[in-house]
């Protein structure tokens, strides 16, 4: 059996929990606690080391997705979670500018640790409060290159949408390195 | 859709790159010390005034000594409800007042409302879309690129320009094709400085040191650059600090799979989630 993974990552609160658990077939296996620090409390639990979540291809093969701990202080995590990833989804509350700073950052980090392809989900699209994902590429001072696209984290077909803009992105990355 | 949020979480030069790179057309208000309305017409700014500079024509001439307080006091009496083109029509022909000294005086008034944002740390911003921003105002249309510059210039915040710049051993390079931008910049001679300095070799620290330049300096030029387009930093591969468990030694480890083999998973990864 050959497995591969992605890696969901983003601000805290931006939805990397309900993004995969839309999509996995199997409940996602969670390390949520309860959320003490006043300043984090606009949600009541927040993931600790990671979420987990799985979609079955065949019998030979498997998709692992990895959601990583969204605040700062669990940031040891995540290299060792993007170790050997095909590719990984930068989850951005569109909603939440004051987190776009911290987007950046792990985007950077990201990139830092693997040159794998990657895409930014401009997640809570349905609010009207959204910024437009084109004025998210701005902001985040993403190349054009870089796909940002716009998501619903609690919506299937959103987050497929999503998932398979990565997977073509990660497609081309192939063919570039070949060529 | 919105366009929202708060001084504390981006740099007036963040939000005017963002409209000048998105050719936004709209108002921008911001309510910090006081209520400031920018108005924006295909990413060029074209308007601006706050509270305390009021953006009507007779106080503009007035703050820029072309009309006198009485006179001003006058036109604020008898010309209520006129459009300030019309004003300036009625000023002109009544030879109180050239033209070129209007338009001057409207640009100045413009730069000294934005370039004074560049100092508010605190406050919320709103941006909306609107097809004729300030159509009652006669409006000046000015490119941001320099701005942006020129506002960075005036940034006195390091603590901001930390955050915004933290790592100073980081490597620059020029964005593709910068002369389109440079054109349009009046820059310094510290930044033309700079700007020779730029390259691959060079790191942020490298340049200061050149330059003789405190970090604060070097950080508040390079941001400015940044920001308006013309350089870019380069984003390096870390060694792995971790290592897996799984982790073999090089003689046992599996070959790595070919193009073609990858390309086989990823396609029935495609086709699997298109099926669910």
């Amino acid at each position: 059996m050959q497995a591969v993974k992605m890696v969901v990552t983003g601000p805290f609160s931006a939805g990397k929990t309900a993004f995969i658990g839309s999509i996995s077939e199997i409940d996602v296996v969670k390390t949520e606690r309860r959320i003490t620090a006043p300043s984090e409390q606009i949600k009541e639990t927040t993931t600790v080391a990671m979420d987990f979540g799985r979609i079955t291809v065949d019998e030979d093969l498997v998709l692992y997705l990895f959601g990583t701990p969204g605040q700062r202080r669990f940031d040891f995590m995540w290299e060792i979670l993007s170790e050997g990833m095909l590719g990984f989804v930068v989850l951005v509350d569109s909603t939440r500018p004051e987190t776009f700073r911290e987007a950046r950052r792990i985007l950077e980090t990201f990139q830092s640790y693997a040159s794998t392809p990657f895409i930014v989900a401009a997640n809570k699209q349905d609010s009207e409060d959204a910024w437009q994902p084109d004025d998210l590429r701005i902001i985040l001072k993403l190349d054009p290159s870089v796909k940002v696209l716009p998501c619903v984290s609690i919506d299937r077909e959103s987050v497929k949408n999503v998932l398979l803009e990565l997977l073509y992105s990660i497609l081309e990355h192939l063919e570039d390195e070949e060529s | 859709m919105a366009l929202k949020g708060n001084l504390r979480d981006f740099t007036t030069a963040q939000l005017l790159n963002l409209v000048n790179l998105a050719r936004k057309t709209g108002v921008l208000t911001v309510n910090g010390r006081e209520k400031a309305t920018i108005s924006f017409d295909q990413g060029k700014l074209v308007y601006a005034e706050t509270d305390a500079l009021r953006g009507d024509l007779g106080q503009v001439l007035y703050r820029a000594g072309k009309l006198s307080k009485k006179q001003a006091a006058l036109i604020d009496e008898k010309l209520k409800g006129q459009s300030d083109r019309h004003l300036g029509h009625r000023l002109i022909k009544s030879k109180m007042i050239s033209q070129a000294d209007i338009l001057e005086s409207i640009r100045q008034h413009i730069l000294n409302v934005v370039y004074g944002l560049f100092s508010w740390a605190d406050g919320t911003f709103d941006f909306q879309a609107n097809p004729e921003p300030a159509s009652s105002r006669i409006r000046i249309p000015i490119e941001l690129d320099t701005i942006i510059v020129e506002g960075s210039r005036r940034l006195s915040e390091s603590e901001r320009l930390n955050d915004e710049l933290p790592d100073l051993n980081i490597r620059l390079q020029f964005v593709p094709r910068p002369e389109n931008r440079l054109g349009k910049m009046n820059l310094t001679s510290d930044e033309w400085r700079i700007i020779n300095y730029i390259s691959p070799k060079n790191t942020i620290k490298k340049i200061a040191e050149a330059n003789q330049l405190s970090d604060f300096e070097v950080r508040r030029t390079i941001y400015g650059l940044i920001e308006a387009g013309l350089i870019e930093p380069i984003r390096q591969i870390e060694e792995p600090k971790y290592t897996s468990r799984r982790q073999v030694s090089p003689q046992n480890r599996k070959p790595e799979a070919s193009a073609a083999d990858k390309r086989g998973v990823v396609n029935r990864l495609i086709d699997r989630i298109r099926s669910l």
